[in-house]
């Protein structure tokens, strides 16, 4: 049931849109009488994993741990936490695995900063290499290569 | 007994392997032409032997025959017959033995259609694809055999996993193996060539159609996978950058790397090591997912059973090939010599910066997917990498591409007018200007505010594809004849490229239409109730139970109009599966030219039925977008030009085939 992990949206536009908020297996009874509370339970629950599941958020599951910890996101919230003062008490409780999206640190340094880094190294190699090369020049020919050629050409 | 035979069978595959790589090696190696010969002849024998292993396991499945233990764990008498034939490949040992299968036909087609290579090429090919078989047949044979028997036989057995009992996934792993194994090929060219210590556009003509295969067939096979977790899991979601998802996609990255890079050794005879090392990887990336799911790192769906035995085998065999094959690339690369030279702004420029972005963007893939189990291995600290983080690295790389993806085929072999280029692509900027202008007037304050920015980035994709074309027959600048006879002679290859480059952009716009326009709605409903939703009335109708062969289901009944008017009636139903006593949802799913309506059902409480309902816009471009690219790939594969590399009368003459014409 690993498959049923967080809507995530593969993909390119995302960049560009802000997280848009959906139903998923939070029932009715849960929903938040204040409209705003609510968008913000949402927004941190689809952010924590729910932890007897595989990769899906507590937003998305149906089993009954992540509906407990919906209730305990909403009622911190009601309790007028902010939005990281809630991530930090879930995270104190169930450590840092219960959250989506690592947090930046030394241990996550070479997960968040790997693929600029990447990106860097293989633009510098390219640039160095167009740079490098002169455009009109070919290299000769080798021995077996002109042997090859002879042959051809020779029939 | 056909169950002994398909064992027996098995085992002599084996040996068939064994002959097939070792005789080619030696042969090649040699110049040996009689025992190159017997390595093609153990290829074809080899796909004999694993065809009569997988018919016989088949054979077990379809006659329900549980005294053989991987029927009795994977099937039940009373599933539907499509499923107890699904049934072979969907477990563990049947879905490697159709992996050993798709190796050897490929393996085989190589050994009959590949008379006009170079026979040392040739052999030097069969020999990787039979260690590879070799490998995987030890594999089976060790530690995951399907025709193990059971005494005394059960009455009857433990079914098919309820997720997989159904066509969408029936014949997912098929697509997703042919894709998988499809890189084998360029793999082993890649491997044969740095034995050989030779890349050419002869090599480049046969990796390159493989690869586009494999591709092509990825492709629909991610594309299916994401299809049936849409409508099978119950809250309408299509890609969760689960880690097997990810499995599969970033061979495909690497894949649609290769394809590009793989044009430039063909037309260019330049990017030679690079295209080799990108051959390795794909394969590799393949072997990764393959044995990921295998290995006991992950738990989902698609991991079968697991045991320690197995993950050590499974090691073993990725560090003898991906350890290898770099290790060989590292020793003889440098012996390969850069071809052809480019301007910065070229085609073979524009394949560069292609190639870059994607290989990025796969190992951004890959550091996600795998860094939590390094972290854990390393320091103790459980971590988890989930949507949000590929969702912020991802996103980034991929933009651009997509961006300057339309300049390239506009631009000229070694060194192009940027200019021109631009101004022929005015038409498709324009488009997209249009379509963000539109899309923002229509979403109004719905939704985030750059999304009209998605939806103008598919169009400027499929609007420079189209530009393309355009300018390739000259339409609307010659006269009509001339266009025409030009269209008529455009090659396939560039029809399915562009094809392939408005497929991306039609997927971009369903992604763009349903992550940020989704609607959705939660309520309870009694029997006659209504809700309205994206300008729909949804009716319930209320709950009856039904039986399917093997299955109880909940269906609960719904009309839908709109705007007054009725439009449809639909079911959505919550299924129970007798035997593994687990429960499906299956949606009800009304699709329109601008989205679908996605309808499913929870437990009733006091209030009524628990019912979900959402409206998402755009959502069937991103399947309807795959089609388009695979259809591209296929038209692609039939082109003239590619089939040199394909099925040809041979000349014997060994010397004027090496020197094939570039």
């Amino acid at each position: 049931m690993n498959w049923r992990s967080r809507a995530a949206v593969a993909g390119i536009a995302l960049v560009l849109l802000a997280p848009a908020t959906q139903v998923r297996a939070v029932n009715p009874d849960e929903i938040l009488a204040d409209a705003a509370l609510e968008e913000r339970a949402r927004e941190i629950s689809s952010g924590l994993r729910c932890l007897v599941c595989q990769n899906q958020s507590i937003d998305d599951s149906e089993a009954p741990l992540a509906r407990d910890l919906r209730l305990l996101v909403r009622e911190r919230l009601k309790a007028g936490d902010g939005d990281r003062e809630v991530v930090d008490f879930i995270v104190a409780r169930y450590g840092e695995f219960v959250l989506l999206r690592p947090r930046f640190g030394a241990h996550t340094l070479l997960l968040w900063l790997g693929p600029a880094l990447l990106a860097a190294i293989a633009a510098g190699v390219v640039f160095r290499r167009i740079r490098a090369r002169p455009v009109s020049a070919t290299a000769p020919l080798s021995e077996s290569e002109e042997q090859r050629l002879r042959k051809a050409v020779d029939g | 007994m056909t169950t002994e035979i398909g064992h027996f069978a098995l085992l002599l595959a084996l040996a068939m392997a064994v002959i097939q790589s070792s005789v080619s090696l030696i042969g090649a190696a040699r110049g040996d032409n009689s025992l190159m010969q017997a390595g093609a002849a153990a290829a074809r024998a080899q796909v004999l032997c694993v065809t009569t292993a997988f018919a016989a396991l088949t054979y077990a499945y379809v006659t329900s025959d549980f005294s053989v233990e991987n029927v009795w764990t994977n099937s039940h008498s009373a599933q539907p017959m499509l499923y107890k034939a699904a049934g072979v490949w969907g477990n563990h040992e049947g879905s490697m033995l159709l992996w050993v299968l798709i190796l050897a036909l490929f393996g085989a087609l190589v050994a009959t259609f590949g008379g006009n290579l170079a026979s040392s090429l040739r052999a030097r090919v069969l020999a990787v694809q039979g260690a590879i078989a070799v490998a995987f047949l030890l594999f089976i044979v060790a530690t995951s055999n399907p025709f193990l028997r059971l005494d005394p036989a059960p009455a009857d057995g433990r079914e098919l996993n309820p997720l997989l009992q159904d066509p969408g996934l029936a014949f997912h792993p098929p697509f997703l193996y042919l894709g998988y194994v499809g890189f084998s090929v360029a793999f082993a060219f890649a491997v044969a060539a740095l034995i050989e210590g030779r890349v050419d556009a002869a090599w480049a003509r046969w990796v390159r159609p493989w690869t586009l295969l494999a591709w092509t067939f990825l492709t629909i096979g991610i594309a299916m996978g994401s299809w049936w977790a849409y409508y099978e899991l119950g809250w309408g979601g299509w890609w969760f950058w689960d880690p097997v998802e990810n499995a599969s996609f970033m061979p495909w990255l690497a894949g649609t790397a290769l394809l590009h890079s793989a044009l430039v050794v063909e037309k260019r005879d330049a990017l030679k090591v690079w295209t080799v090392l990108l051959a390795i990887i794909a394969f590799s990336l393949s072997l990764v997912g393959t044995f990921l799911v295998r290995s006991g790192v992950l738990t989902s769906v698609h991991a079968f059973a697991v045991d320690p035995e197995r993950g050590v085998f499974i090691l073993v065999i990725l560090t003898i090939f991906i350890g290898g094959s770099l290790a060989l690339y590292a020793w003889r690369a440098p012996a390969l010599r850069p071809g052809g030279l480019f301007a910065p702004v070229s085609r073979e420029g524009a394949l560069v910066v292609n190639n870059l972005l994607l290989t990025v963007a796969c190992a951004a893939v890959f550091i996600g997917t795998l860094y939590p189990l390094a972290l854990e291995a390393v320091t103790g600290d459980k971590i988890s990498v989930g949507a949000p983080f590929f969702d912020a690295t991802f996103a980034p790389i991929m933009v651009p591409l997509l961006v300057l993806a339309p300049f390239g085929p506009f631009l000229a072999w070694k060194r192009a007018d940027l200019a021109g280029t631009a101004q022929r692509l005015l038409f498709a900027l324009a488009v997209a200007v249009f379509g963000t202008i539109a899309a923002h007037a229509a979403a109004g304050s719905e939704g985030p505010l750059l999304a009209p920015l998605g939806i103008g980035l598919g169009l400027w994709l499929i609007a420079g594809a189209v530009s393309e074309i355009f300018w390739r027959i000259r339409a609307f600048n010659a006269p009509l004849r001339e266009t025409l006879r030009r269209a008529v002679n455009l090659p396939r290859a560039q029809i399915g490229a562009a094809l392939a480059h408005a497929g991306v952009g039609v997927v971009v716009l369903g992604i763009t239409g349903v992550t940020a326009w989704r609607v959705a709605q939660i309520v309870e409903m009694q029997p006659g109730d209504t809700q309205e939703i994206a300008g729909y009335t949804v009716t319930f109708e209320g709950v009856a139970p039904r039986r399917g062969p093997n299955y109880s289901e909940t269906v609960a009944g719904f009309r839908v109009a709109r705007r007054g008017r009725p439009v449809d009636s639909f079911e959505s139903s919550k299924r129970s599966y007798d035997v593994q006593r687990m429960t499906t949802t299956e949606a009800g799913i009304i699709t329109s030219y601008t989205g679908d309506l996605y309808v499913a059902i929870g437990d009733e409480g006091p209030g009524g039925l628990t019912v979900r309902l959402w409206y998402n816009p755009l959502v069937p471009l991103i399947w309807f977008g795959a089609i388009i690219m695979a259809l591209g790939g296929l038209i692609s594969l039939s082109d003239r030009r590619l089939r040199i590399g394909a099925p040809r009368r041979a000349r014997r003459d060994d010397t004027a085939r090496e020197g094939a014409p570039a």
